[in-house]
């Protein structure tokens, strides 16, 4: 039942969202943006947010596996997991992961931290997702190295734009 | 008090890789969205997470909005000895929650 009423809080929202368009452009000004969809974010933007992780340090592809489905129809909730391939000793280990996505308005989602105590490089969690993107997850090696794995997903009802 | 479930084995072998799942309801309100009258929602989420192993950190985890309502998470640990993980986090507007969980290695 709940589910039913938020779907006419949305149908409201969009009338009204509608009629505010109709009175901005009337108007002409601030009106008009009442109902907005918020930024999408660019490639440039995660290619910014990947230089101010990695630095300068070159990011190659292999050793991550990023999985996450295909195609979602839901971009609220999205399951995502990472596995790095590491031996996790206290020599050779993965220091941190990074997920990061094109299309979202902020181009990072989650960022951890392990170490050898971990036992296994891996993690999973829940994400979201504006738009059918690219995401890319980059995990930094004990010795320095970045290695990257990037995988598409097809969103048919994108987060963050409704409630 | 948010509710937090934690999932860890009671008992494990030493040396052991085990799974620790953990799950905390929040709404995690992204900053992206408008109300219905087109008022920007103010955001207010988690933005970080740290387990402790008998006082030693193990994992932890810097949250973006682009992380679902009620944060989910997955990792993994090597048990070394019997004792308490410490499983805390923080958010917007002074947001703290913390739980605890035993295991005892053999």
């Amino acid at each position: 039942m709940k589910e039913q009423r938020e779907w006419s809080t949305t149908r409201r929202s969009l009338l009204l969202a509608a009629g505010a368009l109709a009175v901005g452009a009337g108007g002409g000004g601030a009106e008009a943006q009442t109902f907005v969809r918020p930024p999408a974010g660019t490639a440039d933007a995660m290619q910014t947010a990947i230089r101010k992780v990695v630095g300068e340090a070159e990011v190659k592809k292999g050793k991550v596996k990023l999985d996450v489905p295909p195609l979602s129809e839901n971009g609220n909730t999205v399951a995502c997991s990472v596995e790095v391939d590491s031996p996790m000793t206290p020599k050779d280990y993965v220091k941190a992961i990074h997920i990061f996505t094109e299309k979202n308005p902020q181009p990072n989602v989650v960022s951890v931290h392990l170490g050898p105590r971990a036992g296994r490089a891996a993690f999973a969690t829940r994400i979201r997702l504006a738009d059918t993107q690219t995401i890319t997850a980059i995990a930094e090696l004990s010795d320095g190295t970045f290695w990257s794995d990037s995988a598409d997903v097809i969103i048919t009802l994108g987060a963050c734009l409704e409630d | 008090m948010a509710r937090a479930l934690i999932n860890i084995p009671a008992k494990a072998k030493r040396g052991q890789v085990i799974e620790i799942k953990t799950l905390i309801s929040h709404i995690m309100e992204s900053g992206f969205r408008h109300s219905t009258v087109g008022a920007a929602i103010p955001r207010d989420i988690i933005t970080s997470f740290t387990c402790t192993y008998n006082g030693e950190e193990i994992f932890r985890a810097e949250l973006f909005p682009a992380i679902a309502a009620n944060p989910f998470l997955t990792f993994s640990t090597v048990a070394t000895e019997s004792g308490t993980l410490e499983f805390k986090w923080t958010g917007d507007n002074g947001f703290s929650t913390s739980e605890t969980a035993t295991i005892t290695v053999e």
